[in-house]
């Protein structure tokens, strides 16, 4: 059931928020040890807070327009009071003392918290093999990764644990699970969701975002979650764009690019079966009246390079937080230059040490300008690019990810092969651009295919209205 | 060709980072910080030459929220997330000087 459905029975007394996420809860129980989606189940918090809205209901009160609905988000929002550990052992245990704006934001909705999903720690990776607390399945082959580094908000939806969840977007780390796990994942425009509470990455491309089964439920939600908030100073002025009552005026008379660089034959590694679902998005766009041609983003190509820099440069900076004293770990030594070592040692796994070096090296003296400098001048030329490209087209188009959901294990041992995952999101994100991923049925291996819709800056009413045509037409997606 | 980071590099930036790696993980660290840096040389054939660099996605300006009484955190809420504390204050082990 969607959640717009399940707000709907809520809201007008056909159904009790209680016995929607008892039913949610049973689903976890069952389901959670085999897929391990979660780090943190709130049993109890839950149902007094389903309890709540019933309260609400009955005193004739509007509980909010997801009212009852179980949601789950990514376990880097801070939660009050509640264990949040970026799936690393360096926080576990901390209990933040304050609440994430989009927390907030959905409690005022209605919504109703069920869990903290799993993550690669940090959020840094494509798989949440990299989570200190075990990896995540992909519910329709448990034998596959769920992508990642949101791997456990995108496997909760496909499992239908929670139909709404919540991801953040470095460099596609909700496009790209939702692409493996057959959902809708949306990264919104930069600053179009607060950040506040969210646990910092890379500040300059992180962005909170939803995961939902239907195309709707994702505009609903980003409705609910967006919107300017005072407390994060990047966040845009303005209330959040309406989607929903957009979402079925159709792409007549839109034109629509195809980024040749992201989707052919040139870029190795993107597979036979995605570009031939790939093809078919499009068909399907020009079938429903769009102008769809193939067109050229030159740079786009050079984002994971630049990103790959940049994001780790980011990162190095935002994790030197972590030194053992105000919050989470301490590994005890006989002076605080020690005891800094000595926690972060211990407390980060080895791709956050990886990310940690290398952007150390990158913005390091004698490297900076052949690295970090020159990256940021390939993020210009990708935004460059962009631009040109949105003067003839509403919406470019290409693969999410290049390859079906892989085998667990299968691309741990070589981190460069990992961060080829990623090479059709990231450059979203270096331009602070809105892009999404919805399923457009399956590959030759009968998982899930994504395709990627990407727009300018604030361009969501026209991506949600191309992601509703595809939904419409997309070919049977994959069964568990 | 040259070497994109050397050992000792690693060591180094290890170190910077207050990170301390056995020698096994410094060999393995610096291989595939070697083909991340490889990967990222497709960049030296690019003209940059007339770009200015972005370094954020928004044209960033300074923001002041107004000058109004609200809640603030608590402070024994924030303190008690802390490894160690005394007196309201976060306690650490000597910086400077002998251990006592």
């Amino acid at each position: 059931m969607s959640a717009r459905a399940l707000a709907a029975a809520v809201r007008s007394g056909d159904r009790s928020a209680r016995s929607v996420v008892d039913e949610h809860l049973a689903a976890i129980r069952s389901g959670e040890p085999e897929i391990h989606a979660f780090n943190l189940v709130l049993t109890d918090e839950a149902r007094a807070a389903a309890d709540e809205v019933d309260r609400r209901v009955a005193a004739g009160e509007d509980p909010g327009v997801l009212a009852g609905v179980p949601v789950a988000i990514k376990d880097n929002m801070c939660t009050r009071g509640v264990p949040t550990t970026c799936s690393s052992r360096i926080l576990e245990g901390w209990r933040p003392p304050y609440d994430a704006t989009v927390v907030e934001r959905l409690a005022a909705a209605g919504a109703v918290l069920v869990g903290k999903t799993n993550l690669d720690e940090f959020a840094m990776g494509s798989s949440t093999e990299n989570s200190a607390f075990g990896t995540t399945r992909n519910p329709l082959d448990t034998t596959k990764v769920p992508g990642g580094s949101s791997g456990g908000s995108a496997a909760a939806v496909a499992a239908g644990f929670v139909p709404l969840s919540l991801g953040s977007d470095t460099g596609g780390s909700i496009r790209q699970p939702a692409a493996l796990c057959g959902v809708v994942g949306v990264k919104p425009t930069y600053g179009a969701v607060s950040r506040y509470g969210l646990v910092a990455f890379a500040s300059s491309l992180d962005q909170i975002g939803p995961f939902a089964r239907t195309v709707s439920d994702a505009a609903l939600f980003l409705e609910v979650i967006g919107g300017h908030d005072p407390l994060d100073s990047t966040s845009i002025p303005g209330a959040a764009a309406d989607l929903t009552s957009v979402l079925d005026r159709g792409v007549e008379g839109m034109r629509i690019g195809i980024i040749e660089e992201l989707s052919g034959e040139g870029l190795e590694g993107i597979a036979g079966d995605v570009r031939a679902r790939l093809g078919e998005a499009a068909a399907t766009l020009e079938a429903a009246g769009a102008t769809v041609e193939t067109t050229s983003v030159p740079s786009t190509v050079y984002g994971l390079s630049a990103y790959y820099v940049i994001a780790p440069a980011e990162a190095s900076s935002n994790l030197a937080r972590y030194d053992g004293v105000r919050f989470g770990l301490r590994v005890d030594a006989p002076n605080s230059g020690d005891m800094h070592t000595a926690t972060r040692t211990a407390g980060f796994g080895d791709e956050v040490k990886r990310r940690i070096m290398l952007g150390t090296y990158a913005l390091s003296a004698g490297y900076y300008d052949a690295y970090y400098g020159k990256s940021q001048k390939v993020r210009t030329l990708i935004v460059n690019d962009f631009a040109m490209a949105y003067g003839t087209y509403d919406l470019l188009l290409s693969p999410t990810a290049p390859t079906t959901a892989f085998p667990i294990g299968e691309k741990t041992a070589d981190p460069m092969t990992m961060y080829l995952n990623d090479v059709c999101t990231i450059p979203s994100n270096l331009a602070g651009h809105p892009s999404m991923s919805v399923p457009f049925g399956v590959g030759d291996d009968g998982m899930p295919v994504g395709v990627q819709v990407l727009a300018p800056a604030m361009g969501e009413p026209a991506m949600f209205r191309a992601a509703a045509v595809l939904e419409a037409a997309a070919p049977p997606g994959a069964s568990s | 060709m040259t070497e994109r980071i050397t050992r000792d590099d690693v060591a180094h930036v290890a170190d910077l980072a207050r990170l301390s790696l056995t020698a096994d993980e410094l060999d393995a660290f610096t291989l595939q910080l070697a083909d991340v840096l490889d990967h990222a040389a497709d960049l030296e054939a690019l003209d940059l030459s007339d770009l200015e660099p972005t370094a954020h996605p928004l044209p960033l300006v300074n923001v002041f929220r107004a000058d109004v009484e609200g809640p603030t955190s608590d402070r024994d809420e924030v303190l008690a997330a802390a490894p160690s504390v005394e007196e309201a204050q976060f306690r650490v082990p000597p910086v400077l000087g002998e251990v006592s």
